[in-house]
């Protein structure tokens, strides 16, 4: 049994205000070579993109040199005789009007539709029906960009001719619903909506992730005072999840944006600035760099490699704010 | 002569109990309810309450977890339904119609009918007067003075001092305590005859659970209060009459309903006895 | 009043709160007249076909519960006409993915003959009668490419996973942010930077190496993010054990938090190689595009699905567009066939 129980030193050696002592892990040499080369590993992806900024810029230093800026607003395209480089003159400026004319069409479709979907899935259908749906939705997200691009230009693309005539006809007076000539194919509006159907799945699965953490015992609150299922959506669900739909329809956006080979198939590639989305004038840059690929020298390759990392950097930022949309909802789940 | 009626069918216990709080002060019962049992799956969780909620008094229901009690409370406005595997038996009067006949609409029963929640959940996205006047809001109810409203409500639930000055404030700038008043005058605010209150102190401090209990004394003159409590203390404070519920390993059921200074000081039933006094649960 | 004694056996679990047969049948017959009077407008107004009979059915749906919701309390009315909408949003988005399914498989079974898979396109064009040729090299090249693309990828998609969840390093946020944000690169720039770097500097010519390294950057995301998942589900006290053992972080990592998730590691593996797996726009600037059956990935171009569906249907004869919805019945099969595969090895690991 002990004397004593406070120990002699308690009282008085010790201050009230003690100093914190830092833990600190001391690891082993085999969990430093660990850590060492998994943390190395970890930054590829850093890695990878200062690279590929880096070599982008690298090959298309020359072609902002010679355009500067003029390579960004210029909408002339044209590689010149090949040899002399004073022939040549390049700017990418239809390209991305014509990127952003066609995303936005995309996101505007999308965006109503992947809501609904997600709410869907998330409130409506039965248990069994959503673990099933939810498959099907992962598995539409990996259809490749190709098949969409062939289904859109074999098969989309008579209603999407016919719906452009109609809806010139009926709306023609609206000056984005204009066209010069009565050639409804190969519209910035046809390739909008077949990347609108490319982009509903990612941004649902964005939007469902955050719908389904709406807090329960706020819904149970809305239901406790009368409200009906939708009052719960109005008033919970859509608020709580507004900056998720935000960012999945943002990511939605940065995919549209950097589309190539579906874009290739369904919009008649054009050097113009165009408004006119039922037109069959339009382009984008990721198509434009897939289009000119094939037949490009040397100096015209350098050319598309600057339209690519212009067009990198667009997406990059997209996406990065996207991330950060959605990171903020995840962020105030308790 | 109103009679409660339990009844178990387990081996250790095979004569029906009887329970009669009502027959000593002659009330009208605002809620009753009728051979109810609750399942979630296959999994029989409640089973065979029969009870009765007389006018303008509190009820509490005592017992330890997992006995069905929050189930039970939840199956008298109809919120157990919305847990997808949920099952019922049984029916739940409200002035002498079941809420559960073909064709009720649930809406319109959890207006009269309010809940209070475990934790405070005030609408984030709204300011304490929305918060109040929410109900009238997704009910599309008409009211002619929102102001009268919000301080009728406010004072009813005991925070209309503290908060008068800042009604614009959001609903989440307030202390819990205040959160949880702010939840009663938001159930207040559509009329309820009955308000369910499912442990609503169990996440505040001490103090503002003092508060509730006296909103709750206040608020019990004019209306029926039925209330799930872990703390038995708190249910010999507030309740005028007790029913506690028990699961020994099988669905929940109701051993014994009283006025709440019988079971607390002569109980019928053993087992409430031991409750009571500590010696489980 | 006195409640009779009901022994249990004779209580159902009832649902009280489910529709009713009346109610049921009343739904049903609001969209039957939905129905009716969609064909009615297909006949009157210029809307054709299955199309334009669907138009017609959603606008009648929306008019109709419109005019009902007067009959109605206005919280049962928006809350129906809510209904309709968010349920024709749903039905809408999968017509047209259900059309694709349908049209590959329609258009695409003509171009199947018995040599379809083992002959490749030497001798054969495009445009030639659909019991020559084939995509056997289209095949190989495209798993040859996948597989090599798995290889580099997987280990460095894990070890990223590894480095957010069980070191917690400093940059942990930072490389999951730019994870993110790579997944969102367009492919045709990952195509751009691998031509720029291995293509001209150093294979010289199109490769199948190459084709696999772009393709392994734009998976890299895919396995991350869902290793990280995986990884993140393995619960605590594992790893608490294993500490108390006196194990290092590394014997830790390798021998127990690994081995559990290997199912998911396999799964998250598989969907990234599902995602890349039709990949074009990079392998038109990479691996190019070759009609000959070949396993030298180090140099010279080499067939892939994407590619031998986009040069057929370039090509434009009737033949080359069905030989490219051929490719594309293959391509989806496969693509199919990852992911089925991924899902069952994963169904153990990964709940909802």
């Amino acid at each position: 049994m002990p004397t004593q129980l406070v120990s002699d030193a308690s009282p008085d050696t010790f201050p009230d205000n003690p100093v914190g002592r830092v833990i600190a892990t001391e690891y082993g040499p085999s969990d430093k070579v660990f850590r060492g080369v998994i943390t190395g590993g970890a930054m590829m992806s850093l890695v990878i993109l200062a690279l590929i900024a880096g070599f982008l810029l690298f090959r298309g230093l020359e072609i902002f040199r010679d355009f500067g800026f003029g390579f960004i607003t210029s909408v002339r395209w044209d590689a010149g005789d090949g040899i002399d480089k004073a022939t040549a003159s390049f700017g990418i400026g239809a390209m991305l009007v014509g990127s952003v004319v066609t995303a936005v069409i995309a996101l505007l479709i999308a965006t109503p539709f992947a809501m609904g979907t997600a709410l869907f899935l998330e409130f409506y259908c039965p248990s069994w029906l959503r673990i099933f749906l939810t498959s099907v939705l992962d598995l539409v997200a990996a259809i490749p960009s190709v098949i969409y691009g062939v289904w859109g230009y074999a098969i989309f693309m008579q209603y999407g001719t016919s719906w452009g005539r109609a809806i010139n006809e009926h709306l023609g007076w609206f000056p984005l619903f204009h066209v010069p000539s009565p050639n409804f194919g190969r519209s910035p509006f046809i390739a909008g909506m077949v990347l609108a159907l490319m982009i509903v799945p990612i941004t649902t699965s964005v939007a469902r992730a955050v719908y389904s953490q709406a807090p329960r015992d706020q819904i149970d609150a809305v239901y406790a005072l009368g409200g009906s299922r939708w009052s719960g959506i109005r008033h919970i669900v859509l608020p709580f999840g507004r900056s998720g739909l935000i960012g999945g329809a943002m990511l939605g956006l940065g995919r549209a944006l950097g589309e190539t080979v579906a874009v290739y198939l369904v919009l008649n590639l054009v050097f113009r600035i165009n408004f006119q989305i039922l037109a069959s004038v339009g382009g984008n840059v990721a198509s434009l760099i897939a289009n000119r690929f094939g037949e490009a020298g040397e100096y015209e390759l350098k050319a598309l490699m600057a339209a690519g990392l212009v067009l990198f950097l667009v997406t990059l930022l997209v996406n990065f704010a996207a991330t950060a949309i959605v990171g903020r909802t995840r962020g105030t789940e308790s | 002569m109103i009679t409660m009626l339990t009844n178990n069918t387990s081996a250790v216990e095979t004569t029906p109990q009887q329970a009669s709080p009502a027959s000593e002060v002659e009330q009208t019962s605002a809620m009753e309810t009728r051979g109810i049992h609750a399942w979630f799956g296959k999994n029989h969780v409640l089973r065979n309450v029969s009870l009765q909620f007389p006018s303008n008094s509190v009820t509490g229901l005592i017992g330890p977890s997992g006995c069905g009690k929050s189930t039970f409370l939840r199956l008298l406005n109809r919120m157990h339904e919305f847990i997808p595997t949920a099952a019922m038996a049984g029916e739940v009067f409200l002035d002498g119609q079941d809420i559960y006949r073909p064709g009720a609409a649930a809406a319109e029963l959890r207006l009269r009918v309010g809940m209070v929640f475990q934790k405070p959940n005030p609408f984030p996205s709204m300011t304490i007067q929305q918060n109040v006047l929410a109900g009238p809001t997704l009910s599309k109810t008409k009211v002619a003075n929102k102001k009268d409203l919000v301080e009728d409500c406010l004072t009813r639930a005991g925070l209309w001092k503290e908060v008068k000055d800042r009604l614009d404030a959001y609903g989440s700038s307030l202390s819990g305590g205040q959160q949880q008043r702010l939840c009663i005058a938001r159930a207040l605010a559509v009329r309820p005859d009955v308000l369910l209150m499912d442990e609503p102190c169990s996440a505040l401090d001490p103090g503002s659970t003092l508060r509730i209990e006296e909103t709750i004394h206040e608020l019990s003159e004019s209306m029926t209060i039925v209330i799930v409590t872990h703390n038995m203390q708190q249910a010999a404070r507030v309740s005028d009459y007790c029913a506690f519920f028990l699961s020994e390993d099988g669905p929940g059921h109701l051993v014994e309903a009283d006025l709440t200074k019988v079971i607390f000081s002569n109980p019928s039933d053993q087992r409430t006895a031991d409750y009571v006094q500590g010696r489980f649960g | 009043m006195t409640t009779t004694f009901v022994p249990d056996k004779l209580v159902k679990p009832a649902r009280p709160w489910r529709r009713t047969h009346r109610s049921i049948l009343a739904m049903l017959g609001f969209i039957a007249i939905a129905g009716l009077s969609s064909t009615g407008i297909v006949a009157v107004t210029g809307l054709a076909g299955p199309l334009g009979w669907y138009v017609g059915f959603v606008f009648s749906l929306a008019v109709f519960g419109f005019l009902g919701s007067f009959f109605r309390d206005r919280v049962v009315a928006v809350d129906l006409f809510a209904t309709v909408l968010i349920c024709t949003a749903f039905m809408t988005v999968l017509i047209p993915w259900v059309s694709i399914f349908y049209s590959v498989i329609k258009r695409g079974a003509p171009a199947f003959y018995k040599g379809y898979l083992t002959t490749d396109m030497l001798v054969t064009s495009s445009g030639e009668a659909l019991n020559l040729g084939g995509l056997s090299h289209a095949i190989v090249g495209t798993l040859l490419m996948l597989a090599i693309a798995a290889l580099i990828c997987i280990p460095l998609g894990i070890i990223a996973a590894i480095y957010i969840v069980e070191i917690k390093g400093r940059f942990a946020g930072a490389v999951r942010f730019l994870t993110q944000a790579m997944s969102g690169v367009p492919s045709i720039v990952a195509g751009l930077f691998i031509y720029s770097t291995l293509v001209i500097l150093v294979f010289h010519s199109f490769s199948g190496i190459a084709g696999a390294c772009a393709l392994a950057i734009l998976m890299l995301p895919t396995v991350t993010r869902t290793a990280e998942e995986v990884l993140k589900l393995v619960p605590d006290h594992l790893r608490a054990a294993s500490y108390a053992l006196g194990a290092s972080q590394a014997q830790t990592t390798f021998r127990v938090v690994l081995p559990s998730v290997r199912s998911g590691l396999i799964t998250a593996s598989v969907l990234g190689l599902a995602r890349v797996a039709g990949e074009t726009a990079p392998l038109l600037l990479t691996s190019g595009y070759f009609i000959k059956l070949t396993t030298n990935v180090g140099n010279g171009a080499i067939g892939s699905l994407p590619t031998y569906i986009f040069s057929t249907l370039g090509a434009g004869t009737q033949e080359s567009v069905t030989r490219a919805w051929g490719g594309a019945c293959v391509l989806l099969a496969l693509i199919l066939i990852l992911f089925i595969g991924a899902r069952s090895l994963g169904g153990r690991n990964k709940g909802r």
